[in-house]
């Protein structure tokens, strides 16, 4: 059993590097192709690196401790199926909460997931991620108006929650944890 | 800026009073976000190389998608362009705001601004990887028409 674990591990961080290589190849091809490009790509993907560096390791360091500290019992009840309303609430706030880019969500998920989140929570939670952050909130009602931030954040709020409860269906019972 | 020092502190506190508690139970907490770091690495690098290659060529173009807005293809393309791309939002808004003053459609802008931040086709990779592939891909698929709702209806109340 643990041996086949390992296998799959290798075998899915082989994957891992052959994308990696791949998307390498991609970024020599289009270097070649489209000369004056390169500079501009090189710029924004050390400019998101950077960006990455300065708390990836931390949320890493905060998802060993939350693995090991925080018990199953203590998600479930938060975060997990029977967590109504409250979930949800949980959930858009812990992804609301300024913290970096969409990357570093996901190993965070993955972890709450392992402790037993609800598929509902976990959507709300990685989708509040990415769309509502509240220093976002505020550069949108300075450039597109108070009337365009506002409608536009409520019906997201509204639509990723019967998102994040369809997935939840959808997922179902043969993911049992 | 002032996120990276609060976070980072936040974590060497909890470091601190995790490791004055139990030092084995710190130790292992160290030992699995190595073990994660090793395991999403090469993931990561990717995505933020791909990141790199979609803004450098495309970033250019948008414009171009605005100018030749017409009817339901156009919205839609616009919607997949945000899909797509992936850019920080304290450039994006700014970028929303000009074409609006341009004269492009609500709708068209809600839907590019919409996409842009729920969606990313180039942290798919990532997500599968630690999310599932089924749990990936209804997630961005949704999300998608979510997006495209979202911006028609926000075309008929403003």
């Amino acid at each position: 059993m643990k041996n086949q674990m390992m296998k799959k591990n290798q075998k899915n961080s082989k994957k891992g590097f052959l994308f990696l290589g791949l998307v390498i190849v991609g970024f020599v091809l289009t270097s070649i192709l489209v000369p004056g490009k390169s500079p501009l790509i090189l710029q924004t993907s050390y400019d998101y690196f950077k960006q990455m560096a300065m708390v990836f390791p931390a949320i890493l360091i905060l998802m060993g401790l939350f693995t090991v500290w925080v018990s199953k019992e203590f998600v479930m009840t938060h975060l997990g199926e029977s967590s109504g309303i409250k979930g949800i609430a949980v959930a858009f706030f812990l992804g609301a909460i300024p913290t970096g880019p969409i990357f570093v969500a996901f190993p965070m998920a993955q972890a709450l997931r392992k402790k037993g989140a609800s598929y509902t929570n976990l959507v709300i939670f990685l989708s509040a991620w990415a769309c509502i952050k509240i220093p976002q909130e505020l550069v949108e009602m300075q450039f597109m108006g108070v009337k365009f931030m506002l409608a536009r954040l409520l019906m997201t709020m509204v639509f990723i929650t019967i998102m994040g409860m369809i997935i939840n269906k959808l997922m179902g019972n043969n993911e049992k944890r | 800026m002032k996120t990276v020092i609060l976070i980072n502190g936040l974590v060497i506190i909890s470091l601190i009073i995790s490791f004055s508690k139990d030092k084995m139970k710190t130790k292992k907490s160290i030992m699995i976000a190595l073990k994660t770091l090793g395991k999403i690495a090469p993931s990561i690098l990717s995505v933020i190389l791909l990141i790199g290659i979609m803004y450098g060529l495309f970033s250019d173009k948008i414009a171009l998608f605005f100018g030749q807005e017409n009817g339901v293809i156009g919205f839609v393309t616009i919607a997949l362009f945000g899909s797509v791309i992936h850019m920080p939002s304290l450039l994006a808004f700014p970028l929303a705001g000009s074409f609006l003053a341009e004269g492009a459609s609500v709708s068209s802008v809600a839907a590019f601004i919409t996409t842009l931040t729920m969606i990313g086709i180039v942290t798919l990779p990532l997500e599968i990887k630690t999310m599932g592939k089924k749990f990936a891909i209804y997630r961005n698929l949704i999300s998608f028409i979510i997006a495209l709702i979202i911006a028609a209806l926000m075309g008929v109340i403003l």
